[in-house]
């Protein structure tokens, strides 16, 4: 019966450090910071078609060039690889994010958040889409 | 006895279990915390991340 009860607290211990281990996500990895990193210093080149409304934040966690007219003709080329270097980064990011916490089919759920959080931290007077994908200023 | 260890053995490996099932579910309050770090980094939203403001000059000082 000691040995029972003994077996049964250790069952206790256990269940609690897996609640309290599922209070966060792992983010620190070395491949999450060096997207991390990435993407803050690609920021520095982005940071001003996000406020012309040239490049817009996605319903589904991505960037994109919402409007061409709003970028001289000799930058569209480099916006462009911009924008798909910085989907590359985040897709990779959702990707790091659920794996690193030891679930992969998360990856969907990860990106829907992040999705979430980029327009609502987005500055006003940057372009953000909607719900049902319409291009709305903040 | 014996009977009782088996039962509680039952208990533990039911409690176990349920840890399993709780961490097959999405964490969405983690996630979003865990976002909003990133994001926060990424576009250096916290004050004091940037420097802002640097350090005041000093003005008019005493010939």
């Amino acid at each position: 019966m000691k040995q029972a009860i003994s077996l049964f607290l250790v069952g206790m211990l256990a269940f609690t450090s897996a609640a309290l281990a599922a209070a966060d996500l792992e983010i620190n990895t070395p491949a999450i910071t060096a997207l991390k990193n990435a993407m803050q210093a690609r920021y520095g080149k982005l940071a001003a078609y996000y406020a012309s409304g040239a490049v817009g934040l996605t319903r589904d966690g991505n960037v994109a060039l919402r409007d061409a007219n709003a970028v001289p003709l000799a930058e569209r080329q480099s916006v462009n690889g911009l924008v798909a270097d910085e989907n590359r980064d985040r897709a990779a990011l959702y990707r790091e994010i659920a794996s690193a916490n030891g679930h992969p089919e998360w990856e969907a759920d990860v990106r829907a958040t992040f999705a979430q959080r980029w327009i609502d931290k987005a500055a006003s007077g940057w372009w953000v889409q909607n719900a049902s994908g319409a291009w709305i200023k903040k | 006895m014996q009977k009782r260890a088996m039962a509680w053995m039952g208990v533990i490996g039911l409690t176990l279990a349920g840890c399993v099932t709780i961490n097959i579910y999405f964490p969405a309050a983690a996630a979003e915390k865990a976002a909003d770090k990133i994001i926060d980094e990424v576009w250096q939203l916290k004050p004091g991340a940037k420097p802002a403001a640097p350090p005041a000059e000093p003005k008019g000082e005493a010939k």
